[in-house]
């Protein structure tokens, strides 16, 4: 379509943004590079010198780190089921027509507007808390013993807080892709006697598989980064019982002061996601065909 | 066996009656087609044979049983949509497949029949296509594929040809058609096109406003329209209707005189009046014609006529084909 000028003029013009994205990608990363073959500790300042792989024998021998990788790996696998899933459940129940849809709607995406620190607090402090949390209350209730969340089931808890905080997205962008399925499509299905069961499986899901791939893309990305929800709830603990890779390189660096070892563990969680990507793009590949 | 008869058929939504009441009798094997202008409830009527609506009340009988209350799948029909509602990420196999697997027919039988449909509409080389690679035409072809394998009582049509180019039109017309001779099958047809409904139709149904105008065979309709509405629907292009003096003369409110049933002459006849467009099409030519009373008519004459814009003419009424009406628009 395009004629051959068309095209040298638009690689000049894109240019400019594509060189300042790349150096705002590059040097962050060739620092991290750097400092992971040093040996820099924040408590011995002036000591700074080359150590080659140490810090990456050190980070990846470290029980702490296998127990992370799991961690992130299960919140982001827990947090993405529970939001596709759910998001489709409510997505075709919020697509039915009812009174005051508008309003559930919006009380719908709330849970999105709200930072994580305050929504891991809310859920720490007024629902998860053995002594004054909702959970406890409605145990106490019906007689039972109440259950202290973030000490006996930490990672469960923070892949559930993190889910309701990643729920209307899911949920926003499935209904959309809802809605613009073909009502005379339904309709077909329904002469040719297919049940609700046979239409949503035939119809509706193929049609919100590109929704859900950008779902778990999206997510994904920032789902192997998650951070706020841990430091605010569990710090991690107890143990390293919900310490994700992120969590170690903070704690690393800012609690052990060792620089040269976080970002070691940068690196490594760069790898992970990188890996994590090909999947996505492979998944991806496939459903756009 | 596909006879359909409705009694009393009535459908609301909420306060707006959409068809006040509908009597209608289709036999088994018709091609019957309901015409009338966009918002007649010709649509609406379609759906509530179908199933996809629930009737206000009234009673549908399809083989003498009352399927009024009974769901889509259960009634055998089978209904080609005006936007095909293909399946767009099963291949055309699948497609036609469907509704054989829905209904837990075993694996060969569902193939021998998708094969037997994919010979009759010329679909085999693109059964493992899906439908986003078709054109319109093959697009339709699927869509009638997916309606034939069930081998259904009676096939519904909603405005299936109204997606398509004028060309493409006139095929898949005669194509239906002779797919409706081939399986012997009721169909019933819904679309605003009149020429379609000529054309197509064992029986045209006129509808306006959820009513029925008349019933009966194209040429019925042609010949004896039961008023003024199905008069000036029925035939293209439209019948010119004179009110006032001429129509006085021949005791009627107005009268009707359909553009091929004028004599022309550029000396004399009944009526004066100035050319305005001349439409030369060569087989026939179109003459938009203003009357000298400010009536505007338009005439055709078989094959070329000499005039231009502003030459004077003079229009005659073949004996016998005038069509009279008295004030309420009902035929004389």
């Amino acid at each position: 379509m395009a004629t051959k000028h068309q095209k040298t003029l638009a690689r000049f013009m894109v240019a400019p943004s594509v060189l300042l994205l790349l150096g705002w990608m590059i040097v962050p990363l060739a620092i991290t590079l750097w400092f992971s073959f040093q040996s820099y500790n924040l408590l011995s300042p002036g000591m700074e010198r080359f150590i080659g792989l140490t810090n990456y024998k050190y980070f990846l021998s470290d029980p702490a780190f296998w127990q992370a990788m799991a961690n992130t790996l299960m919140i982001v696998g827990g947090v993405l089921a529970i939001t596709v899933i759910g998001g489709v459940v409510l997505a075709l129940l919020l697509d039915q027509p009812i009174r005051g849809q508008g309003i559930v709607r919006i009380l719908m995406i709330a849970p999105f507007f709200i930072m994580p620190t305050v929504s891991a607090l809310v859920w720490k402090n007024m629902f998860m808390n053995p002594v004054n949390g909702l959970f406890a209350w409605l145990a106490k209730a019906v007689g039972a013993q109440p259950i202290d969340f973030l000490a006996q089931y930490p990672l469960m808890s923070i892949i559930l807080i993190v889910a309701w905080q990643w729920l209307p997205f899911a949920t926003l962008i499935l209904l959309t892709a809802l809605q613009s399925l073909d009502s005379e499509q339904m309709e077909a299905a329904e002469m040719d006697g297919a049940g609700a069961w046979a239409k949503f499986t035939h119809l509706v899901l193929p049609h919100l598989s590109r929704a859900i791939t950008v779902v778990i893309l999206i997510e994904t990305i920032f789902l192997l980064s998650v951070f706020a929800e841990i430091l605010v709830t569990t710090n991690g603990g107890p143990g390293y019982a919900s310490t994700n890779l992120t969590y170690l390189v903070y704690s690393q660096a800012l609690l052990q002061y060792d620089v040269g070892g976080a970002s070691a563990g940068g690196i490594v969680a760069v790898i992970l996601a990188n890996i994590v990507a090909i999947f996505l793009m492979r998944m991806i590949g496939k459903t756009l065909e | 066996m596909g006879s359909i008869t409705l009694k009393q058929v009535r459908k609301a939504f909420g306060e707006v009656e959409v068809i006040p009441g509908v009597d209608l009798d289709i036999n088994d094997g018709e091609f019957v087609v309901f015409v009338g202008p966009s918002g007649c409830g010709k649509s609406t009527l379609l759906r509530l044979i179908a199933g996809l609506e629930d009737v206000s009340s009234g009673t549908i009988l399809i083989d003498g049983q009352d399927m009024t209350e009974a769901a889509p799948v259960k009634r055998k029909l089978a209904m080609v949509f005006q936007s095909y509602a293909l399946y767009p990420h099963m291949s055309v196999r699948k497609n036609i497949a469907f509704p054989l697997k829905m209904a837990g027919m075993p694996a060969d039988e569902q193939a021998r029949r998708v094969g037997h449909a994919a010979g009759i509409l010329n679909l085999t080389d693109y059964l493992d296509r899906k439908p986003g690679q078709l054109s319109g035409g093959q697009r339709q072809r699927v869509a009638i594929g997916r309606a034939i394998v069930r081998e259904p009582v009676a096939f519904l049509f909603d405005e299936p040809l109204s997606n398509l180019d004028a060309a493409l039109r006139v095929n898949m017309r005669v194509e239906i058609s002779e797919l409706h001779k081939k399986l012997a099958t009721t169909m019933i047809y819904v679309t605003h096109d009149q020429v379609e409904a000529m054309t197509m139709a064992d029986k045209i149904v006129v509808l306006r406003a959820g009513r029925v105008e008349q019933v009966g065979s194209p040429l019925d309709l042609y010949r004896r329209p039961a008023n003024r509405f199905v008069a000036g629907f029925i035939g293209s292009p439209n019948m010119n209707f004179l009110e006032g003096e001429a129509a006085a003369k021949l005791n009627a409110h107005a009268i009707g005189v359909r553009p091929e049933h004028f004599q022309l002459s550029t000396t004399d006849g009944m009526l004066a009046g100035t050319v305005g467009v001349a439409e030369h099409l060569g087989s026939d030519t179109f003459l938009h014609v203003t009357l000298d009373g400010g009536t505007h008519v338009v005439a055709r004459a078989s094959g070329e006529f000499p005039v231009d814009h502003g030459d004077r003419i003079w229009l005659t009424p073949a004996e016998g084909r005038i069509y009279r009406f008295d004030q309420q628009g009902l035929a004389l």
